[in-house]
This record gives structure tokens, C-alpha cells and sequence, in this order.
């Protein structure tokens, strides 16, 4: 269970978060929602301790997670990052098995190496793939690259930002479908940000939306469609007219 | 007044606030340097981008400043009939000054540029942030290795260049300058000694040093975007470039006066 307290968080005088509540129940997968520049991904790396909020407390499973030993803490996650972020220099399934070659568990390179090898064929990548570069990949094959690092050691959390930014409708679908079956075959707790709609209906059980830095509507993803809240409405819509300002 | 002061101790506060983020960041990565874990094969890519593909363009910068000096100080000691030092001049003249200071400024802009942008953009496209993810300290694995490899090699890049600088002169002055080649060879070797040599390798060590730190200290402190990037590059090679002359000038003194 991830538990966020009262968190706030400001750059300057802009003030993302200013009093998060949000809890993320084991073995489930949430999504949060939001407009641009709401503190999705600020909020999400807080919890990974990217960056320290400046006040609230934010626990993993009732501890502390400014405490305790911080590799065991982040051995617990996987993350798929926005744009793959990818380790240019180094080849595809060594992007994919770079934890299992470090640490005090490491493993010996062959058996990273096909480790790696099964989780790329679980993405729907090729064996091929494994010797390419990540500049040869294509965007949609970048993603799935990041998707199979981020599961590569069997996490027991994973978070994806943004995971079909910049796909085509089909790709980001078949990152959704991906994202699903591997939440829910490896039991996986999950938090994922986006603003897009088919990502959250896909993936979701659990929605929460964030607007003005605080949690504007958390509930169920069927429950999504029916909630009178004008802002949740206004954004699962897309309307241009509403509570939430939009720059035109 | 208070306006005035205000704004003349706004930058010198700024300056030394940047003095000390530099000097805790290099005693990051000094502390860490004998703790494990060990990334050789990043400081094995290193010492090869930072080593050895930098021995063509120090070569060059040396190979023609050594043709040069040997001309400047054969046109300057004619003025008084000394022309025939110029083989020892060229010779003190590359391993203490030149071949150290040429070859870090070289050093610098290739590689301090090539080490910022390369980790600036890696902070920008949150490589680092994904690092930092998989249980791996940015610090010791980007910038230790790029540290040490500095460090070593330059010493290396400065003995070489060194001697293809001292091999500059020697071709101007049999070529240009009607030196008999093996008297230019023996004058070369009875008037240097190894300090010389000695204090341009302490010197190139200590330039390596800075070129590589400058490099990643404006990597991992680039702003976003590709603004961000080329800000923290021109940086990088400013503030290398300005602090391996001030160091120079340092270790001069320390060396060559105390």
C-alpha cells in the first residue's frame, strides 16, 4: 500500500502540490490524471524519492519512505519513463537486464542476457532486437524496450509515465493491452500517469484526478463516467469549456 | 547605496556559492572514488574517448607549437647571438608550459564539451532520473569514471605531446633554421631535466582532473531543453578552460618559485 499525506511541493513560487492525499491499495492499478503541468510526474517522483516533497509524509506499506535502506526500497519498483529513457550507449537488452547485472545479487552475463532475451519476447520484440542500439529503434519498440526494463526484475510496484505519448493510435494500444496483461500477471501494483483517455480506460481500477495540486476525484474507473464532478467531466470530455482553464 | 551594494554583492555571493557547489561536488566524487562499486568498463570507455581520440588533436596542437616557438626564439635570441638555445628553450618551453597548457585547452574543448553535453542530455531526457531508479548512484557511475580517466590520461597525453612538440622544433630547426640534427638532438637532452617533465605531468594530471570535473558538473546541473544543454556545454568548457589557466598559474608558482 502506497499512502501520500497532506504533500506539498513547490519550484519557486509556483506551488505544484499543495496538500496531496491519495491512496494506492497492493495489487491494484491506478491512474492519475490531469492536465499538463498539474504535477503528475512530480507527484509520481516524489514516491520514488526523485524529488523531496516539501512538506507531507509519504509511506510504503506503513514506513517511511525517506527512511530505511534506499536500494531495497527502489528494488521494489520498475519505472517506464515518458520517453523510454533509454542508456544510448549501451545495447538493447543490456538497457533491459542493466539491474540484474548490478547489485549485490548480480547475475552472471549470460543469464542476464537471457532474462533479458524472454522479457523483450514478452513485450512482443524479437530476439534480434537484443544486439540493436536504442537510436536504431523505432518509437513504439522504445517504449516496449523501457516496458521490459521496468519489468525486468519482477518488481513488486511499477510506474508508467506517460506510456503512449507520441504513439500512434494502434501502438498506444497495444502499450495498453501490454501494460494490463503484465499488471495483472505479475500482481504488480501500479500507478500510471496520462491524459489519455483509452490509456485510462484500459489500464485503470482506480482513477484519480489532479488539479490545482490537490486530489480533485478519486474512485473506481467505472465509476469515472457518472461522477458529477465538473472537472472530471470537462477532462474525460475534453471540452474546451469548464471549471479547468485552458490557454487558447 | 543599498541598491548599489546590493547589486555588486549579489554576483560576488552568487560566485562564491558556485565555488562551493563545485568543491562539494568534487569531494563527492573524490569519496567515492576507492569505494565500491567499480565501473570499469565505463572507465575503460572513458580513458579510450578521453585518451586516446584525443592524441591526434594534441599531437597537432603540438607538432606546430613547437615548429613555432623554435622560430620565435631563434628570430628573438639573434637580437643578442644566442640562437643556439634554441633546442633547450623549445624543450623547457613544451614540458613545462606549453605541452601541459595547449594540451589541456585542447583536452577541454573536446572533451569537456563532449562530457557535458553528453550528460546534459541525459539529465534532460531523464536518463539520469532512470538511473537513479535502477538502484545506480548517477555520480559514481557517470562522473567517477570520467574523473579518474581524465586524471590518468592526460598526463600520458601531455608526455606525448611533449615530445612531438620537442620533435616540432627539431624539424623547424634542421629544416629551416640550419641546425645540425644531432647536435640539436644532444643540446635538447643535456639541458633538460626531469622536473621539467615531471612538473608538466603533475600539471597535466591536475588539468585532466578539471577538464573531466567542469564536464560533468554542468552535465548534471544542465537546464531542460536543448538551450539547457548548450548553455551547461559552453560552460563546461569556459569555466575548464579559465580554471586550468588560474591552476597553472598555481602550480607555477608552487612548483617553480617556492
Amino acid at each position: 500500500m502506497i499512502d501520500l499525506s497532506d504533500v506539498h511541493k513547490r519550484f519557486g513560487a509556483n506551488r505544484v502540490l499543495q496538500g496531496v492525499n491519495l491512496s494506492i491499495a497492493s495489487g491494484t492499478s491506478m491512474v492519475i490524471i490531469g492536465g499538463s503541468g498539474t504535477g503528475k510526474s512530480v507527484l509520481l517522483k516524489c514516491i520514488l524519492g526523485l524529488v523531496r516533497p516539501d512538506t507531507g509524509t509519504i509511506t510504503l506499506d506503513g514506513q517511511d519512505i525517506s527512511t530505511g535502506d534506499r536500494d531495497a526500497f527502489l528494488a521494489r519498483f520498475g519505472m517506464l519513463f515518458q520517453g523510454g529513457a533509454l542508456f544510448d550507449s549501451l545495447r538493447v537488452w543490456e538497457n533491459v537486464a542493466f539491474r540484474l547485472l548490478r547489485g549485490q545479487k548480480a547475475l552472471s552475463k549470460a543469464q542476464a542476457r537471457e532474462i533479458a532475451v524472454e522479457k523483450l519476447r514478452r513485450v512482443g520484440l524479437k530476439p534480434e532486437t537484443a544486439e540493436l542500439f536504442p537510436a536504431e529503434l523505432s518509437g513504439g519498440m522504445q517504449k516496449r524496450v523501457g516496458l521490459a526494463r521496468a519489468i525486468a526484475a519482477e518488481p513488486e510496484i511499477i510506474f508508467f509515465d506517460e506510456p503512449t505519448t507520441g504513439l500512434d493510435p494502434i501502438m498506444a494500444g497495444v502499450i495498453n493491452d501490454l501494460i494490463r496483461e503484465i499488471v495483472v500477471e505479475m500482481g504488480a501494483t501500479a500507478m500510471t500517469i496520462t491524459h489519455d483517455m483509452s490509456s485510462v480506460r484500459a489500464i485503470a481500477d482506480n482513477v484519480a484526478m489532479l488539479h490545482g495540486g490537490v486530489i480533485r476525484w478519486t474512485g473506481p474507473v467505472g465509476e469515472m463516467d457518472a461522477t458529477s464532478d465538473p472537472y472530471v467531466q470537462q477532462f474525460i470530455h475534453g471540452r474546451a469549456d469548464g471549471p479547468i482553464e485552458s490557454v487558447r | 547605496m543599498t541598491a548599489a551594494l546590493g547589486a555588486l554583492g549579489r554576483p560576488v555571493l552568487q560566485a562564491i556559492a558556485a565555488v562551493g557547489r563545485v568543491a562539494l561536488f568534487a569531494g563527492a566524487i573524490l569519496g567515492h572514488i576507492l569505494r565500491p562499486p567499480f565501473y570499469l568498463r565505463e572507465f575503460g570507455s572513458s580513458l579510450l574517448q578521453i585518451g586516446w581520440y584525443s592524441l591526434p588533436v594534441v599531437g597537432l596542437t603540438a607538432i606546430f607549437t613547437g615548429g613555432a616557438l623554435a622560430l620565435q626564439i631563434y628570430a628573438g635570441g639573434s637580437r643578442f647571438n644566442a640562437e643556439s638555445v634554441v633546442p633547450s628553450i623549445v624543450a623547457i618551453g613544451m614540458t613545462r608550459e606549453l605541452g601541459p597548457v595547449l594540451g589541456g585547452l585542447m583536452v577541454a574543448a573536446r572533451v569537456a564539451s563532449s562530457i557535458a553535453a553528453e550528460i546534459g542530455t541525459m539529465k534532460v531526457t531523464e536518463q539520469i532520473d532512470a538511473l537513479v531508479t535502477l538502484s545506480t548512484n548517477p555520480l559514481k557511475y557517470l562522473a567517477v569514471p570520467r574523473v579518474v580517466a581524465a586524471t590518468l590520461a592526460m598526463p600520458v597525453l601531455v608526455a606525448t605531446g611533449d615530445a612531438i612538440g620537442i620533435m616540432g622544433g627539431w624539424l623547424v630547426g634542421i629544416t629551416r633554421l640550419d641546425f645540425n640534427s644531432a647536435a640539436y638532438l644532444k643540446n635538447t637532452v643535456d639541458f633538460l631535466e626531469t622536473w621539467d617533465v615531471g612538473s608538466g605531468l603533475i600539471k597535466g594530471a591536475a588539468f585532466g582532473f578539471i577538464v573531466a570535473l567542469m564536464g560533468c558538473y554542468h552535465g548534471m546541473n544542465s537546464a531542460r531543453g536543448a538551450q539547457g544543454v548548450g548553455a551547461a556545454t559552453k560552460s563546461a568548457v569556459v569555466s575548464a578552460s579559465v580554471l586550468i589557466l588560474a591552476a597553472n598559474y598555481v602550480l607555477t608558482e608552487v612548483f617553480f618559485t617556492s
